[in-house]
């Protein structure tokens, strides 16, 4: 019976290791690739890996790196994610905790309103957002996350007030009875239990912001600033012929920051995903 | 209590509302506008009636009804093999295999790659098949569009799913596994009889994700195909895109929003008519 055992085990370990494989080979094909001379790369010999006379070196990293402003677009993605996420996990939170607090007709109103934009498919608001965007000039990497918090601000106080339900309110009353006021209350008593759920939401959204394509491409005014994604649509898109050596390049260079980060915290990344759902 | 802090309000609600104002709420109410009018610009709109509505169903180059059609075989296709892989994988990955830490980390990781470069990655991969088995590539080519579609968003999302399912199995209590092992069950029959009834919530979840995902795709349609041959492999999003912004001319803007509210309506429909359909199944742990 045992030995039964051990035989499926070991076969399950093979097939998991051929799917792992099959899931990496993608990201490898195109680091390979990325080191290839241009001449060298086309439709057909994408499988090929680089020999000594199309060994390109880091050359194609080179060209990404300083023709297409790959750095400022690297800090414009940057500093949109971390401010969006930022202002969505304290604004949220705030406003989660009171409506969870605060029974009222409006409260309850706002609740739902919030859970019906997390089902709205952005193209509903797609046009009139980007308008609505340029008339209040919010059209910067710089405030953008402005309009990050009004539309991610659904799944964020859906998960929060989902988490909230949950904490005893006595905590929070016995902190008022001493003498905090609902801010300290908030920050000091509410926040520290709030964790678990500010680690799902970061990721969460982080994930959403950093990937976003379509809503930066509307907002933002296109000829001066490129988040990430923008940038690798632009590449492909803007030229007769597409230089593929550079652009290859260039999925390289904004997939391992990801990969650096992911294999940093994927701990905290799993599990904050895993808890996000069960309380979605 | 709830005094006090009913009157921090301006504090607590203002921020974030402020911003729910700017970024949806007004959006969507002069979306619903719009979709009654003809226009380029806000404010040159003028009000038409129905006649977007209808025009959706009678004059439009690229029918959203075909988009519709491509977008729900995508989406069978791919709920059902997206969730049968990613719980099959978790499975596994459940047994306490060695390694299962590394294949998790893994399979996880597509889901952190936005969709615009996934889009790109896999349509050099596909061109590259396709022209080694001398067929026509993805720009000609409306079924190798389909199954790439397909294939790239099992890759990039089974990962996800399968979190989901470990997660639920693993909340399984113990004791429940024990019982039915000593009452004789087999262990096909624990997992039909035990695990799927314990793990509908999952189920419930991973259903919904995957099926919004599929009817609101965007980015990696408009990387991988961008619709092409002859918009045959436009999802709904990228048809409302296109609509949008690759016409030129007054009568377009008004079609696309009247599209768009159409959209909106059919994925609240069939996201709440899901979440209602599968929470019947789900039993009292």
């Amino acid at each position: 019976m045992k030995k039964k055992t051990k035989v499926v085990d070991i076969v399950l370990i093979l097939i998991m290791i051929v799917m792992a494989a099959s899931f990496l080979y993608p990201i490898i094909m195109i680091l390979f690739n990325s080191f290839k001379k241009e001449i060298a790369i086309s439709t057909n010999t994408v499988f090929e890996l680089p020999t000594k006379e199309t060994f390109a070196g880091i050359e194609n990293y080179i060209n990404a790196l300083d023709s297409k402003g790959f750095f400022d677009s690297f800090i414009y993605s940057l500093f949109i994610t971390v401010s969006s996420v930022l202002a969505i996990c304290i604004s949220c939170s705030m406003c989660a905790w009171f409506i969870t607090r605060v029974k009222s007709k409006i409260t309850s109103i706002l609740y739902y309103l919030f859970v019906f934009s997390m089902v709205v498919p952005f193209q509903m608001v797609m046009y009139t957002l980007s308008k609505t965007a340029d008339q209040l000039e919010l059209n910067t990497p710089w405030n953008i996350w402005i309009i990050y918090l009004g539309f991610g601000a659904g799944l964020a106080v859906f998960m929060f007030t989902g988490f909230m339900k949950s904490i005893p309110l006595e905590i929070e009353e016995a902190a008022m009875i001493d003498g905090c006021n609902p801010i300290q209350t908030f920050f000091r008593i509410v926040m520290p239990m709030l964790k678990p759920t500010l680690v799902s939401v970061a990721i969460l959204e982080a994930m959403w912001v950093w990937n976003d394509y379509l809503l930066p491409t509307l907002v933002l005014d296109i000829k001066e600033y490129k988040t990430i994604p923008m940038l690798i649509q632009y590449f492909k898109g803007s030229f007769g012929r597409v230089e593929m050596g550079p652009m290859m390049a260039c999925i390289m260079l904004t997939i391992i920051p990801i990969v650096i980060v992911y294999l940093a915290g994927q701990k905290h990344i799993i599990k904050g995903v895993a808890a996000g759902a069960v309380k979605g | 209590m709830e005094k006090v802090v009913r009157r921090y309000w301006p504090l607590f609600v203002v921020p974030t509302l402020a911003a729910f104002i700017i970024g949806f709420i007004v959006p969507f109410g002069q979306g619903l506008y719009l979709s009654f009018c003809k226009f380029t610009t806000i404010s040159n709109a003028e009000w038409v009636g129905w006649d977007n509505y209808i025009r959706v169903f009678t004059d439009d180059p690229n029918p959203l009804v075909d988009s519709l059609w491509f977008t729900v075989a995508f989406a069978v296709v791919s709920i059902i093999l997206i969730n049968l892989i990613g719980f099959l994988f978790a499975l596994v990955l459940t047994r306490g295999l060695r390694g299962t830490n590394i294949f998790r980390t893994i399979f996880f990781m597509p889901n952190l790659i936005g969709g615009v470069v996934l889009g790109y990655i896999w349509q050099i991969l596909i061109n590259c098949v396709l022209s080694l088995v001398e067929q026509p590539l993805l720009a000609l080519n409306s079924t190798a569009g389909y199954w790439g579609l397909i294939i790239l968003m099992c890759w990039q999302q089974v990962g996800y799913m399968m979190i989901i399912y470990i997660a639920g199995l693993q909340g399984i209590p113990d004791s429940i596994s024990e019982a039915a092992k000593i009452d004789g069950a087999s262990s096909w029959q624990t997992l039909i009889k035990i695990k799927l009834p314990m793990i509908m919530p999952s189920i419930t979840i991973c259903v919904f994700l995957t099926l919004t995902n599929s009817f609101k795709l965007f980015d990696q349609n408009m990387a991988l195909t961008n619709g092409e041959p002859m918009n045959s492999t436009t999802m709904l999003a990228l048809n409302i895109y296109k609509t949008f912004y690759d016409r030129v001319g007054p009568s377009w803007k008004g079609l696309g929003q009247a599209k768009a509210v159409i959209f909106c309506i059919l994925v609240v429909l069939v996201s709440f008519g899901q979440l209602r359909a599968t929470r019947s199944k789900e039993v009292q742990q």
